[in-house]
């Protein structure tokens, strides 16, 4: 096929377009039948691509019913696409009805749809498994011919990926004559998508339509006119030069990489903007309303510039946007270009972006990723496989739907390449974990929501269970965030909720570009006032949306950073500053392990630069805090970052070289990890996912401390009596991804012996300072507490002479402490206040098993 | 486990780190909001938590039982989550509390989630229990209380300043003429002791007692000024 048929040929000639050859290759596709997966940079036509089949096929041949269903991971993608669709079909006036449907289609609407179907449905992954839930799913997809799947290295392994598998997977029972076609950015790995996408879960199954090329991006970076911050994520120093390039160009996006860092930089931006340019905000924790409004007036052209999260990352057409900004480092390459290509969405044109770094290590995390762009070397993960708990919803969905048989189910589920290695005794627990929770001890067989007629299909209990699952239905867990008010003044933003338990009223900490001092909870708003504080600032971190780094892009940092050759490419202060390390501790040599160790804030700091990447960091910070309790220092946490493990006790550590001793593997870890924080958050998500606890809906306030039950709690019930449970198996599966094996730390181990080199410091060293304020820490659940209430509690006891006056004293005593070591400060203040804050408790299992 | 001795109105008491109070004088042991069959209960609404939760605590009262070996043993109410728990309780769960408690005695306070006594199982089920000085109820009464009164419903827990940050546990909380008891069971969450519907039962302050692996950890509370004053309160 050389050309288009007509209409469509002469509607493209009359806008003066030539169809593209993977728009004709797609095409070819379609014609024989076949599923095909086009990965092409962004602004290649893709969409119309992906829908061209099926509206020659409704011109050819018009028939009533569902067609071609398209999915993608926004909301907001498919109104714009519904939006775009509607120029031709109108143009050439179509016998074609496009509709979308996801959680905000009105409830009217989605009846109308279930008796009429449009033509072309919309929807998400989410909104797709609530129609395969209905009994009327089975005529519904009947007819269907295609299914188009957006942005795919998107949801691709991700547990929202892990749902459309099981979801198209069905739909392939349903309608085994559609075709699969699947959009994707450009990506390094293009063969799990095509398995991701293909009916029978093998990746030869879809042809793959690849666009090279493109002209290169065109990439510089910019530093903030004054001081280069040491540390910190949001690269507020650069506002000016960011306002001057917003006012230069037509329209820019502004990409951050947290939503606080989001509300910061517009903050920043509207301050010095003189100019009243109309900029805007985008990110995940506003409203839709008013996500829906910022869309509306870019996509008018009303707007100069907007400061988006990742929540725009994905391909809404903006049209004019001629400019990007990354602010902050952009962690990953295939990630970089594809928010590079969201400016110009033409592929022949260079994009151009601006790199905004907001500290030093971010300088050089830049110039790396510069050099990898250059060399067109792209980053991604391996697929894993699919989660249990997300085939757990699965199944209930599958019994609302219609009663199943579970070898047919079984065989239909190994088909979805995230499954495809699913053992059939895993699958039977899930089953029986829906069921009944799959205990060892049967006792809630009276209360199943499944069970099983005499030729062995499996029904769904009644109504009310398949009322439960819709409400819940979907994979995204979200972080239970604070809202961070003034007192008797304005909203300055939210911090996760974990953090706000961590602070006493009186703590200072840093947000919204000031000194705060947390107050009290008040409802779901942290209550705070201005300045006052004593002792160090905190800054709140976002474990939620923790971005991290590749591994790939951290070996390019420890080139640079080991050959002084390479600094030309780092601008003088980033150059000042690893001087001023080698001056002050020294810096990491290519064959030796650097280790510092320094007292901050009441506690004892290691860290050890060890370069290997965040997730073998993640391993070896469990080994090293294991050997640190048995020698008794006192481990609290750690923190893993792409570059070093920082971890902190109560107690000094003196002797650094047993910590890293090959031998750490041989002690019992299974117990340690099991304990873990990682492994612990982990669970929590699984069970949600499950259907085990409630979900947390953002933004409602909690019922009180009565029907929210603590996951934690669960999780030590569960490990002691019953530690292969499925869920107990899925959440060691899952957190297996987050950490490298343990023989690829055995050789760093066997690499560092002999060559350690211990700097004993009085204060933080300047290469570790951007480590100690990055995201993503983990507690230890060792004995440190009971040490430090053993300590805390002798002192009262010291100061109050064990007098029963109840009196303050305590808190001036240890909040002396705390602020400053070795100097006991003036009482800051009298503690009083409620302290409801406290009901976020986050060490209650410790305490509980340790009763 | 070392256990803290505390004198209420002329009664020498012992904290149990495990979370419990004894009372050597008359060989008792008192024991806060156990929650039996949470779990259960959550199961019945569509929510399958591990069943294994009355063992649990089961397993944790008969520790304490072995270590204390009372003569009596008073259960301060919500001892099941909710008044059909006791229905639900497993066989082997329940020939496990007959067993440990062979020969003891044992009294039922009631609670609000468990008003009525258990059906079939042993013992007396009471609103409260006097004897000698001390009144055991559920809920702790506003006002004045003579001479003392022991009680559990709040599940009290606390965080304690050290100089690494607060380290949050749940607690006993105790003036000269209450104890408040910390919830027991495997189940049971927690509500700050600061919580102004703790805090207003100790209006001239109290001494906490934070559970630890092997004792106790004390503090003082300030008097509840928070209370007064909501406006200027932090002032």
């Amino acid at each position: 096929m050389r050309t288009l048929p007509e209409p469509f040929a002469a509607w493209f000639a009359g806008r003066g377009w030539t169809p593209r050859p993977h728009q004709l290759a797609l095409l070819r596709a379609a014609e024989a039948g076949e599923s095909a997966l086009l990965i092409a940079p962004t602004g290649g036509g893709k969409t119309l691509a992906g829908f061209l089949p099926s509206l020659i096929d409704l011109a050819r041949a018009p028939r009533a019913g569902l067609h071609t269903l398209y999915v993608s991971p926004l909301k907001a993608l498919a109104v714009d696409i519904a939006r775009n669709l509607t120029a031709p079909v109108e143009d050439l006036s179509l016998p074609i009805r496009i509709e979308t449907r996801t959680g905000d289609t009105p409830q009217n609407r989605r009846a109308r749809q279930k008796e009429d179907p449009p033509h072309l449905l919309l929807t998400t992954p989410e909104s797709l498994e609530l129609l395969l839930s209905q009994p009327a799913a089975t005529e519904f997809f009947a007819g269907l011919s295609a299914v188009v799947v957006d942005e795919i290295h998107a949801l691709a392994g991700t547990k929202r990926g892990d749902q459309l598998a099981l979801g198209l997977s069905r739909l392939g029972t349903l309608a085994p004559a559609a075709r699969r076609v699947g959009l994707s950015a450009t990506v390094a790995h293009p063969e799990p998508l095509r398995a991701f996408l293909s009916p029978t879960g093998q990746a030869a199954d879809v042809r793959l339509v690849q666009v090279r090329g493109g002209a290169a991006p065109k990439l510089t970076v910019q530093l903030p006119e004054g001081h280069l911050p040491w540390g910190g994520h949001m690269g507020l120093a650069s506002a000016p030069e960011i306002y001057r390039k917003i006012r230069e160009a037509r329209v820019t996006i502004v990409f951050v990489n947290t939503r606080a860092q989001a509300e910061l930089v517009f903050q920043a931006l509207w301050k010095l903007n003189d100019d009243a340019l109309a900029i805007a905000l985008h990110h995940g924790s506003l409203t839709v309303e008013q996500r829906r409004k910022v869309e509306a007036a870019m996509a008018l052209g009303k707007l100069r510039a907007v400061v988006a999260t990742a929540s725009l990352d994905l391909g809404i057409d903006w049209g004019d946007v001629d400019q990007v900004i990354q602010v902050g480092a952009p962690k990953g390459v295939a990630r970089l270009l594809q928010r590079v290509g969201r400016a110009n969405h033409r592929m022949d044109e260079p994009s151009r972006a601006v790199l905004v770094p907001a500290n030093r290590f971010e300088v050089i995390e830049c110039a790396a990723a510069l050099e990898a762009v250059r060399h067109e070397e792209l980053d991604g993960d391996p697929p894993r496989p699919g989660g249990l708990d997300v085939l757990a919803q699965h199944v209930l969905a599958m019994a609302c739907h219609a009663p199943f048989d579970p070898d047919a189910l079984y065989a239909e589920v190994t088909r979805a390449a995230p499954y495809a290695g699913l053992t059939r005794r895993d699958f039977d627990d899930v089953v029986r974990f829906v069921e009944d929770g799959g205990y060892a001890l049967r006792v809630y067989e009276r209360f199943r929501k499944l069970f099983r007629d005499s030729e062995g299909l499996v029904h769904v209990r009644d109504q009310r269970v398949a009322r439960q699952l819709r409400m819940n239905l979907g994979t995204i867990v979200e972080t239970p965030m604070v809202k961070v008010r003034l007192r008797g003044g304005p909203l300055l933003g939210e911090v996760e909720e974990w953090f706000v338990s961590t602070l006493l009223p009186g703590d200072g900490f840093m947000f919204a570009g000031q000194a705060l001092r947390f107050e009290a909870l008040d409802g779901m708003s942290a209550i705070v006032s201005r300045g006052g504080t004593r002792g160090e600032l905190r800054v709140p971190a976002y474990a939620g949306s923790r971005m991290p780094l590749t591994t790939w892009l951290a070996a390019r940092v420890r080139e640079i950073l080991h050959d002084p050759k390479k600094w030309r490419l780092l601008p003088d202060p980033v150059r000042d500053w690893l001087r001023l390390q080698q001056k002050r501790s020294m810096l990491p040599e290519q064959d030796g392990l650097l280790i510092e160790t320094f007292p901050r804030g009441g506690r004892w700091f290691l860290v050890a630069y060890c370069f290997e990447g965040r997730l073998a960091h993640q391993t070896l910070g469990m080994l090293v805090t294991r050997r640190m309790e048995r020698l008794g220092y006192g481990p609290m946490g750690y923190l893993a970052t792409d570059y070093v493990l920082a971890a902190w006790s109560a107690f000094e550590p003196t002797d650094v070289e047993p910590l890293f001793e090959e031998d750490i593997l041989g002690e019992d870890l299974e117990e340690w990890m099991a304990e873990s924080s990682m492994l612990r958050r982990t669970f929590r998500n699984i069970a949600t996912i499950a259907g085990l606890i409630e979900k947390n809906h953002p933004g409602q306030e909690k019922s009180g401390r009565q029907m929210t039950m603590n996951s934690d709690l669960i999780y030590d019930v569960l490990r002691k009596h019953e530690p292969d449970h499925i869920l107990l198996r899925a959440t060691r599966q899952e957190a297996a991804g987050g950490l490298t094996d343990v023989a690829r730390i055995g050789l760093l181990l066997a690499r560092a012996k002999g060559r350690i080199r211990h700097q004993v410091l009085d204060r933080v060293s300047p290469l570790a300072v951007p480590a100690l304020i990055e995201e993503g820490r983990e507690w230890v659940a060792g004995g440190a507490e009971d040490a430090l209430l053993a300590e805390a509690a002798a002192l009262v006891e010291e100061a109050t002479d064990g007098d029963e006056v109840f009196s303050g004293i305590l808190a001036e005593v240890t909040e002396g402490v705390r602020a400053n070591p070795g100097r006991v400060v003036d009482k800051p203040r009298q503690r009083d206040r409620k302290q409801r804050f406290n009901r976020f408790i986050r060490s209650a299992p410790k305490s509980v098993s340790g009763a | 486990m070392t256990p803290a001795p505390l004198h209420v109105a002329g009664e020498r008491l012992m904290l149990d780190p495990a979370g419990l109070l004894a009372w050597p004088a008359r060989r008792t042991l008192v024991v806060g909001d156990l929650h039996l069959e949470k779990g259960s209960h959550f199961a019945r609404g569509g929510r399958f938590v591990p069943p294994y939760d009355t063992r649990e605590t089961l397993q944790r009262l008969h520790l304490a039982l072995r270590r204390w070996r009372p003569a009596r043993v008073i259960l301060l109410g919500d001892s099941f989550h909710d008044a059909g728990g006791a229905g639900r309780l497993a066989a082997e769960d329940a020939a496990l509390l007959r067993r440990m408690l062979d020969g003891v005695e044992l009294l039922w306070v009631l609670g609000n989630h468990d008003p009525v006594a258990p059906a079939g199982l042993p013992g007396t089920a009471l609103e409260e229990v006097q004897d000698g000085p001390l009144t055991f109820r559920h809920e702790a009464r506003r006002g004045p209380v003579k001479p003392a009164e022991i009680s559990g419903h709040f599940h009290p827990k606390a965080t304690m300043p050290t100089r690494c940050g607060g380290v949050t546990r749940p607690c006993f909380v105790a003036d000269a003429w209450r104890v408040m008891l910390p919830a027991f069971g495997a189940y049971t969450g927690g509500l700050d002791a600061g919580d102004p519907a703790i805090a207003g039962l100790f209006p001239r302050g109290a001494r906490l007692f934070l559970l630890g692996q092997d004792r106790l950890y004390s503090m003082p509370t300030g008097p509840a000024r928070g209370l007064r004053v909501t406006a200027a309160g932090s002032a």
